[in-house]
């Protein structure tokens, strides 16, 4: 077992309803207080992973908690939250200048034990520097979401888990026209004690769903062969 | 609880000034002259030039023909209201609210009601006002009275005693000169001429008559003194109810030894708070310097708090600010704005957290504190179709949203603060795009829904209509896109991406 990781048991929180996935993780739980880095390398892919967040978010925040979102440039539209159920006016935005008051106020927010989760759009972030996130998270509670935009910066980072969302396309129903349910390619590339692997997900409305095409899962799904689905 | 005001009287105020940084021109007959009107005017005299007979508003010219051996100073415009509100902030030490005279620019207006007793006393009060003044140099003349105006008339026109009891203003003022009254040069030449020269023989007049002849202004005036009509006293420095100060014994330069003073000032302070109901909104360190530098650092808070431990995080965080050079010897702590604190009802099981979390609140003070309050934003929907005014700011963490988010209509999870140019290729008259190029890159659509049309807001800004357009390339990104007006013969039709779908 890792320093500092307290193995949840299954009866004191409840599934975050992402079914497969959520096995990958140690005692087949989605780790709540813990930090999940999210990488992606283009802003379509990063809309991806800001939907998927979005719908994660729905869940953490359906106590009425608020949550908080730190950026130096968001991109992110509050009116489109509504799609994934999330009351968009239950989220603070703090919109810094630089990545050192990224950082800082992430970790103060992390602190907060009022707040469901932190979501933190930062370049890097390095090895004390999650370390720091870690310590406080543990003492929180509080999920902690990295968002980072530019992938090609990867340091080695303590992040209970790294994630890579990439959009597939949308499901619709047998010859209806126009887009359908967004779906997505949601990949673990690391998960601390658990089992990385890549799972295809659609978010229906109010819920994730899993949805299969010819295999139910797919470790490294190449590139070229998307256009299969 | 009866009112009670002092008018100080500077009787020179500038040649007593000049004396203290000048002694040798103590005794000596000088003036101050201004240019007014291609001459020079004589705008303040010495007591042994006014022997002499100069008076203020003489030229310089027929002074000094008057006294040959006068020195002639400089003035400087507004150098005597500077002065005396030196001279006033000095005086808070005898009552709160202190004043400038504004009429004639040569005293001082104290509200000292509740204040004399202090002293032991209206008359002790008086005296020590009085000898601590003259102990400085400046030679003035007091008087107490139930209203500014009577005791300005008693300062300078009264003969008998400075101290008008209780009730007794208008008896006091019965005998003086019309000029007491602070009447307008005009007036004052009207009141001659028709041969007032005592109030008595015009206070009693009915004021109709008063009116007619000598206007509003002049009643107001004589209202004022008898106390009928209440004059407000603005006041130089607006005292602060809140505030805490901690002298130290030797100079304070450390960042430890700061921290353990703010702490011990924030506890007395939220003490008096707390006793009140009472909740901190702002609050200003100021810290004077060995040097004489001041300096201040202020916090502000979301909410009315009078946690130590929370106040104390958010000044913790503007120490840095705080240059102590030498040493920093008294520290005063100031809470300008307060307000009633919200005491929420204890409860006995762990409540549903929510944007009114305690800890929330206070991780926006400390942001606030640090990183400045623009950068913290919260929005609700707006009633509006177009993408950008869709959202409004709230102005407050208790705003709470009119109506819905909207779900019906199709938003991109970001959308771009500039929607950026695309080459496109589309059928005409309103298909979605065949492909797009976006970036150099050509993206062929497979999917797409729309068009959904949104109107430009008329009445705020001229342009084109938008057709949006949701599309989903071969590879599963979806976009949004938009045509800005109608497709047309002679114009060049303009594509936009907007924004990327989750």
């Amino acid at each position: 077992m890792w320093q500092g990781v307290k193995p949840q048991s299954a009866a004191e929180s409840e599934r975050i309803g992402l079914g497969e996935i959520e096995a990958a993780f140690p005692n087949g739980i989605f780790p709540r207080k813990a930090i999940h880095e999210f990488v992606s390398t283009s802003p379509e892919h990063s809309a991806a992973s800001d939907g998927f967040i979005g719908a994660l978010l729905s869940i953490l925040m359906e106590n009425g908690a608020a949550c908080v979102w730190v950026s130096t440039s968001r991109r992110l539209f509050p009116a489109s939250l509504g799609a994934f159920n999330v009351e968009a006016d239950r989220i603070i935005f703090m919109d810094a200048a630089s990545e050192k008051d990224v950082l800082w106020i992430t970790e103060e927010a992390l602190k907060c034990e009022g707040l469901a989760a932190v979501v933190s759009e930062l370049g890097s972030l390095s090895l004390i520097e999650s370390r720091r996130l870690q310590l406080t998270v543990e003492q929180s509670g509080v999920t902690g979401f990295i968002l980072r935009k530019d992938a090609n910066k990867t340091a080695s980072n303590v992040a209970t888990a790294r994630w890579q969302i990439t959009p597939l396309p949308s499901g619709n129903e047998e010859g209806m026209p126009g887009l359908g349910f967004p779906r997505w390619q949601v990949e673990l590339l690391k998960v601390r004690s658990g089992s990385p692997g890549s799972w295809m997900m659609q978010w229906s409305g109010d819920r994730f769903e899993e949805f299969v095409l010819e295999q139910k899962k797919i470790i490294a799904w190449p590139d070229e062969d998307r256009k299969v689905v | 609880m009866q009112k009670r005001y002092v008018s100080i009287w500077f009787r020179q105020l500038l040649a007593d000034w000049q004396v203290l940084r000048r002694p040798e021109l103590s005794g000596l007959p000088f003036v101050f002259v201004l240019p007014d009107h291609g001459r020079m005017l004589v705008t303040a005299v010495s007591p042994a030039a006014l022997e002499m007979g100069i008076e203020i508003g003489m030229r310089a010219a027929d002074a000094k023909a008057i006294c040959p051996g006068l020195e002639v100073l400089d003035d400087k415009p507004g150098r005597a209201e500077k002065l005396l509100s030196g001279i006033g902030e000095w005086c808070i030490r005898y009552a709160p609210i202190v004043a400038l005279d504004s009429f004639s620019l040569d005293g001082l207006l104290l509200d000292i009601s509740g204040c004399a007793h202090l002293w032991g006393g209206e008359r002790e009060y008086l005296k020590d006002i009085v000898s601590r003044l003259k102990s400085k140099g400046y030679v003035v003349r007091l008087a107490i009275a139930d209203t500014p105006g009577a005791a300005w008339a008693v300062a300078r026109f009264g003969k008998l005693t400075p101290l008008i009891k209780e009730g007794e203003h208008i008896n006091a003022l019965q005998t003086l000169p019309p000029e007491a009254l602070r009447p307008e040069q005009i007036t004052l030449d009207k009141l001659r001429k028709l041969g007032f020269y005592q109030i008595r023989s015009f206070m009693n007049m009915p004021r109709s008559v008063l009116r007619r002849r000598f206007g509003e202004d002049f009643l107001l005036r004589l209202a004022q003194a008898l106390g009928t009509e209440n004059e407000v006293l603005s006041p130089i420095k607006l005292p602060v109810l809140f505030s805490e100060r901690l002298p130290c014994l030797e100079p304070v330069r450390t960042r430890k030894a700061i921290e353990i003073a703010i702490e011990k000032m924030l506890m007395a302070l939220c003490k008096q708070l707390q006793a009140e109901g009472k909740g901190l909104r702002s609050g200003v360190l100021t810290c004077y310097r060995l040097d004489g530098q001041v300096l201040s650092v202020s916090i502000g808070t979301s909410g009315a708090n009078h946690s130590v431990s929370h106040l104390f995080k958010l000044f913790q965080l503007k120490i840095d600010q705080i240059r102590p050079g030498l040493g920093i010897e008294l520290f005063v702590l100031e809470a300008p704005k307060v307000d009633p604190v919200e005491v929420p009802q204890e409860e006995m099981w762990t409540s549903t957290p929510g944007l009114d979390d305690k800890s929330l609140l206070q991780l926006i003070d400390r942001v606030s504190g640090k990183v400045g309050p623009e950068v913290i934003r919260r929005y609700v929907p707006a009633t509006r179709y177009w993408p950008e005014r869709s959202i409004n700011r709230a102005r407050s963490i208790r705003e709470k949203p009119i109506e819905q988010w909207n779900i019906d209509r199709p938003r991109p999870t970001e959308l771009l603060q500039h929607p950026v140019a695309v080459e496109v290729m589309a059928l005409i008259p309103d298909h979605p795009p065949r492909f797009f190029i976006y970036q150099g890159q050509r993206h062929l659509v497979v999917k797409a829904d729309g068009p959904e049309r949104i109107e430009r807001e008329w009445w705020l800004d001229e342009g084109e209509h938008r057709d949006y357009y949701q599309v989903e390339d071969e590879k599963g990104c979806r976009y949004w896109i938009y045509r800005s007006g109608h497709y047309g013969l002679q114009k060049r039709h303009r594509w936009f991406l907007h924004g990327f779908f989750a």
